[in-house]
């Protein structure tokens, strides 16, 4: 920002006078624009756009990769809808979002309100230190976690047994895999949650919470009608962005569980590289991906036309 | 100041009162700082444990009970790092698929971004409607035909089908092109009558204004690149060719029996590049996350 203005102001020195109409009209420089668009546009129409298309094609067939495809209909959606193991995948992608949204949003925001404080001494410091986990890729994270679980040799593990609590083999236990594995999302993630809620608190007007304090609104109450309010389209940014990373879970539960145990953290994701890569049932596996993509889209949109209609209301 | 216009009893009574104030705001404080500083302690565990553990000799690493700091200190474990893995070959890979992307993807999106907000021609608006679309579409959605492209072009196990269809981003095109609209149009117009064309105004005016959102974005592209698994997974199958992150999950085989030592040795180093960074650039890094956050 300050190279900017500097720079402005060096170049005011000998700037001609401000020309009328400099900036050109009526599309005449289509062709430069072109040129211009023309790496990033080849570049996404044959790695976004293209198979796009191609995997909705797919969907429809029973190709393998590998010889001939036959057209099959909607038989691949309706075997994502009917077949139990496919349809668990759905169920499973859904729990842990359910389990990873809103935990990691709290997480987040009750960070962000204790980092927010003035009271608090090396505020700079507890940025930098929460925000570290964000950095570590998730494969490294589940590693981590993995070791700290260990049901032998696992420090936490050893800890928490030490004050009488049992976790036993987290990763082989069919009701605890998936909180697991979402747990070492929630740390990886919630510091940059937590860095766009700080950016947002600071935003809010210091006179908003004066005129509630006058009004003996107290800490509780200042939060809800003041902070949260002013906090909507921040958190909905979060929300959604929070969402759409649990539907495409995969990194840590294919180090972790691989997607064991009895297919209890078998996720969309983790299915479509299954199906896709290793069983070779590409119809399936794009189908799903249609589904994956659908849930994404309806989920923004919902999201946005939401917090959009709260916030005309706040108006 | 007050105090002294005040009367003496007055000002006596104020000043306990303030110190009263003061020794309960200092408590509140401290426990404020003790509650955070705990939290904050078992947060790091997991990288705590990383950076301790990959100095830790084999037999302390599955001793029972398990410690957290090494007894002794050995290099063991980076040692055998590079001789179960191609170590020194897999960060090399990740070096150069995160860093072609970045270098890729920078170049490309500033071009696009710089005709979306400073080029007048016909469909621009409709261009952006279906870049700013196109970015709610996982990769994952697209994996399977993008991967059958990149083996159609003899691409599988190599840089150019790991850095290529990376090279341009919708979200990096979008961001630039929010920032260069913010950039004044007076410079533009000056060179423009000046002679220059428009690569030299992109080049000389435009790229050079905007370094601070040029380097966010190159952070976020490079940090995302080096982390991932799904996408070295699917376009590399030789060991020779994975990335740091793919090739660690080599480690944990379908023997159930896992080398930590050596784990978190390599782990630590996976971890290493990016923390650099981020300690020498946190602020950088930080705000760059919060103004991709709000955009």
């Amino acid at each position: 920002m300050t190279s900017l203005t500097r720079s402005r102001d060096r170049k005011r020195a000998y700037r001609p006078p401000a020309p009328l109409g400099g900036r050109p009209r009526s599309g005449r420089q289509a062709p430069i624009a072109l040129l211009f668009l023309l790496p990033a546009l080849v570049i996404l129409i044959a790695f976004v756009g293209w198979p796009m298309l191609s995997a909705l094609r797919l969907s429809f067939t029973d190709a393998s990769g590998f010889g001939i495809e036959e057209w099959v209909g909607l038989d691949n959606y309706v075997r994502v809808f009917t077949d139990p193991r496919i349809l668990a995948t759905l169920g499973n992608t859904a729990v842990y979002t359910v389990l990873f949204t809103p935990t990691a949003l709290i997480a987040a925001l009750l960070l962000a309100l204790l980092l927010g404080n003035r009271k608090l001494i090396a505020r700079g410091f507890f940025r930098t230190a929460l925000f570290l986990p964000f950095i570590v890729s998730l494969a490294v994270a589940a590693f981590a976690w993995t070791y700290l679980l260990d049901p032998q040799v696992g420090l936490l593990n050893y800890w928490l047994r030490s004050v009488g609590i049992q976790l036993g083999n987290v990763l082989q236990d069919p009701t605890l895999a998936m909180p697991t594995v979402v747990l070492v999302a929630i740390w990886k993630n919630f510091g940059f949650y937590m860095v766009i809620f700080i950016a947002g608190l600071q935003e809010i007007p210091e006179s908003l919470y004066e005129a509630a304090k006058i009004d003996g609104a107290g800490a509780w109450r200042r939060f809800i009608s003041v902070t949260l309010p002013q906090l909507s389209n921040t958190l909905a940014f979060v929300i959604v962005f929070a969402m759409i990373a649990a539907l495409q879970a995969f990194d840590q539960i294919y180090v972790m569980t691989g997607g064991g145990p009895y297919r209890s953290t078998q996720t969309v994701v983790m299915e479509i590289y299954q199906e896709g890569f290793k069983k070779l049932d590409l119809g399936v596996a794009t189908a799903l991906s249609y589904v994956l993509l659908a849930a994404t889209l309806i989920l923004s949109l919902v999201q946005f036309r939401f917090f959009g209609r709260r916030e005309k209301d706040n108006a | 100041m007050t105090a002294a216009t005040a009367t003496a009893p007055a000002a006596a009574r104020s000043t306990a009162s303030r110190g009263r104030r003061r020794i309960g705001r200092t408590a509140e404080r401290w426990l404020l700082f003790a509650a955070v500083l705990a939290l904050t302690v078992i947060v790091l565990l997991p990288v705590a444990i990383i950076v301790f553990t990959a100095f830790k000799p084999a037999a302390e690493v599955n001793a029972f009970p398990p410690t957290l700091v090494p007894g002794t200190w050995t290099l063991d474990n980076f040692t055998k790092i590079f001789s179960d893995l191609p170590f020194g070959r897999l960060f090399l890979n990740s070096l150069v698929f995160a860093g072609g992307v970045t270098v890729f993807a920078l170049f490309f999106d500033s071009l696009a971004a710089y005709a979306l907000a400073r080029l007048d021609f016909r469909g621009n608006r409709v261009l952006l409607v279906v870049i700013v679309a196109s970015l709610m579409i996982p990769f994952q959605a697209t994996l399977i035909p993008v991967y059958q492209l990149v083996a159609q072009l003899g691409w599988v196990n190599t840089f150019a089908g790991l850095i290529i269809p990376r090279a341009a981003d919708a979200f990096g095109i979008f961001f630039l092109r929010q920032f260069f609209l913010s950039l004044p149009r007076d410079l533009d117009n000056a060179a423009r009558i000046d002679g220059a064309g428009e690569f030299r105004i992109f080049r000389s005016i435009v790229l050079p204004n905007a370094v601070p959102a040029m380097l966010t974005l190159a952070i976020f592209t490079f940090v995302n690149n080096w982390n991932d698994l799904l996408w070295p997974l699917v376009f590399t199958t030789s060991p020779e060719m994975g990335t740091i992150t793919s090739g660690l999950t080599l480690l944990t085989g379908p023997s159930g029996i896992i080398p930590y030592g050596t784990m978190m040795a390599g782990s630590l180093i996976a971890v290493l590049p990016l923390a650099v960074m981020f300690l020498i650039m946190q602020r950088r890094f930080i705000e760059s996350v919060a103004t991709t956050g709000i955009k």
